[in-house]
């Protein structure tokens, strides 16, 4: 499992960049990990991340699109505004979290 | 005497019954399926039915003809599981008990989930094939079809046999072709995910293919709505894709009586303990098939291998045994690919579809992820060992666990 670090925190990551423990996650952190797609974490942002960590937490999977909608109450619509193109993975790479799973 | 109730007597409900009932002793234990109808379908035929291949014939029996004697056959609409009163009410008043519940009910197709999908335009220049009705009525339009676009879509994944929408796409190819069409047919496959599939070695393979055969690919494409007015599929983030003829796939979910019952994830889906199948809130209750929320494939040889560990787990736990078996997600798939050929692929959990040889007894082995006429023979072959040998419940020479046996594991690029 590499180790990459990131404004100097030093975080396991898998072959595509995404953390590998949940638990070498912090805020500050996350501020890093979103510059490097380039993006400017706003509240909505923020929203978004901690719906994401708080259900991993109780479920231990990443979840997907649409349950950020039903069950964390964020459109998809407004998912795809603020992580453009691949609000799935850029939201999940942020929040330090698996990749989320392309069911097969 | 103690109950055990099946909900659907599709591919795992009626394997599950009909294996349970040879093993549980008639004197202890009844056992009762619940369908909505008497009509089983042999859902992998589905996908012949445009091509004029199979018709409705081919592909639909009646349910009770495949379950064995001593399984009651229930036939009425679930309203609700109450699983705390171990009750299962149907909508014409009936009220059924069981001591063991197997929730078995598949996944749907759901057009109405998706604005603009179902309405005038619904079976005129937008068709599914996941249905019976579907298939026959593609069968009907894809004759009038000598130029435009033909769009085949995924709406959201999961979908049930995940690799259709591919398979449908290199018929369709391989159909215009013959009728010398092609070069007036633009074909387009537009999927939510990053590329022709989930597993990187298989994607690449897959992707090739479609590469080869001029397919153009649109990913990451996760569709609002459909603008029926002027024939566009329209994404989330605003992308547009028109269509001359559009073969979606809606989304798919599980029954809505799940969600009722407050069995389900937010599709309808049963969260199971991905290894026992046996719900995470309650321990008389399980889930087979493509009712559950296991991150396997949704497809009838998940189900398969899944139930031959659920049998013995179920008789250990009923006998307030642990379980002892874990199922590892093995799935095994022909994927049509045109010009009477097919590839085979063979995974799980862990391991994804890998190139190599799959051995098989009597007929020797199959080739994986390649494309061969053996695997094509093999694909159409399945339908009677379907009929003949999986839902009866007869034991079948393949083993439920996922091997490494002559498959190439790639190198790993540092």
């Amino acid at each position: 499992m590499p180790i990459t670090s990131i404004d100097g925190h030093q975080i396991h990551v898998d072959d595509e960049g995404f953390m590998t423990d949940p638990e070498e996650w912090s805020e500050p952190l996350a501020k890093s990990l979103a510059q490097q797609i380039g993006l400017e974490l706003t509240d909505e942002h923020w929203a978004a991340i901690r719906f994401l960590r708080s259900d991993y937490r109780e479920q231990g999977e990443t979840a997907t699109l649409r349950r950020i909608s039903v069950v964390g109450g964020i459109p998809t619509k407004s998912l795809f505004a603020l992580f453009p193109q691949k609000p799935a993975k850029k939201l999940a790479y942020v929040a330090g979290l698996p990749k989320p799973h392309g069911c097969v | 005497m103690k109950k055990l109730l099946v909900l659907g007597a599709g591919t795992a409900g009626t394997m599950a019954a009909n294996k349970l009932r040879r093993r549980l002793d008639p004197r202890d234990w009844s056992i009762t399926v619940v369908d909505q109808d008497d009509a089983h379908h042999y859902q992998p035929g589905y996908l012949f039915i445009p091509f004029g291949i199979y018709d409705r014939d081919d592909v639909v029996r009646s349910r009770h003809h495949f379950l064995a004697d001593g399984i009651d056959l229930e036939l009425g609409e679930i309203d609700r599981v109450e699983p705390e009163a171990c009750v299962v009410r149907l909508l014409d008043g009936r009220t059924l008990h069981y001591d063991q519940l197997v929730i078995a009910t598949g996944t749907t197709p759901r057009p109405d989930q998706t604005p603009g999908m179902l309405g005038p335009e619904w079976r005129r220049s937008i068709f599914d094939f996941y249905t019976l009705e579907g298939a026959e009525a593609l069968a009907k339009a894809l004759p009038g079809l000598d130029h435009g676009r033909l769009v085949v879509h995924i709406t959201e994944m999961p979908i049930k046999c995940p690799v259709a929408p591919l398979e449908f796409t290199f018929l369709a190819d391989a159909w215009l072709r013959e009728r010398g069409l092609r070069e007036q047919v633009e074909l387009v496959f537009v999927t939510p995910l990053d590329g022709a599939f989930t597993q990187p070695v298989a994607a690449e393979y897959l992707g090739s293919m479609l590469e080869e055969r001029h397919i153009v690919v649109e990913p990451d494409f996760m569709v609002e709505r459909v603008d029926a007015e002027n024939r566009t599929l329209v994404s989330y983030d605003e992308r547009e894709v028109p269509f001359d003829l559009l073969v979606t796939v809606p989304l798919n979910m599980g029954a809505d009586y799940i969600a009722r019952s407050g069995l389900g994830d937010e599709l309808n889906y049963v969260p199971v303990d991905k290894h026992t199948l046996l719900s995470t809130a309650y321990s008389n209750v399980f889930a087979l098939g493509d009712a559950s929320d296991i991150p396997a494939s949704k497809a009838g040889s998940v189900a398969h291998f899944a139930c031959e560990v659920f049998v013995e787990n179920f008789l250990q736990h009923v006998n307030g045994l642990a379980m002892t078996g874990s199922f590892d997600g093995h799935a095994n798939c022909f994927v049509e690919s045109g010009d009477e050929r097919a590839l085979l692929i063979d995974f799980n959990y862990d391991t994804e579809p890998l190139p190599g040889r799959y051995p098989l007894p009597v007929v020797g082995p199959l080739s994986l992820l390649k494309e061969t006429h053996a695997n094509h023979l093999g694909k159409l072959a399945f339908r009677h060992v379907y009929w003949n040998v999986l839902l009866p419940g007869r034991p079948i020479p393949l083993p439920a666990h996922m091997s490494m046996a002559g498959k190439h594991v790639p190198v790993k690029k540092e």
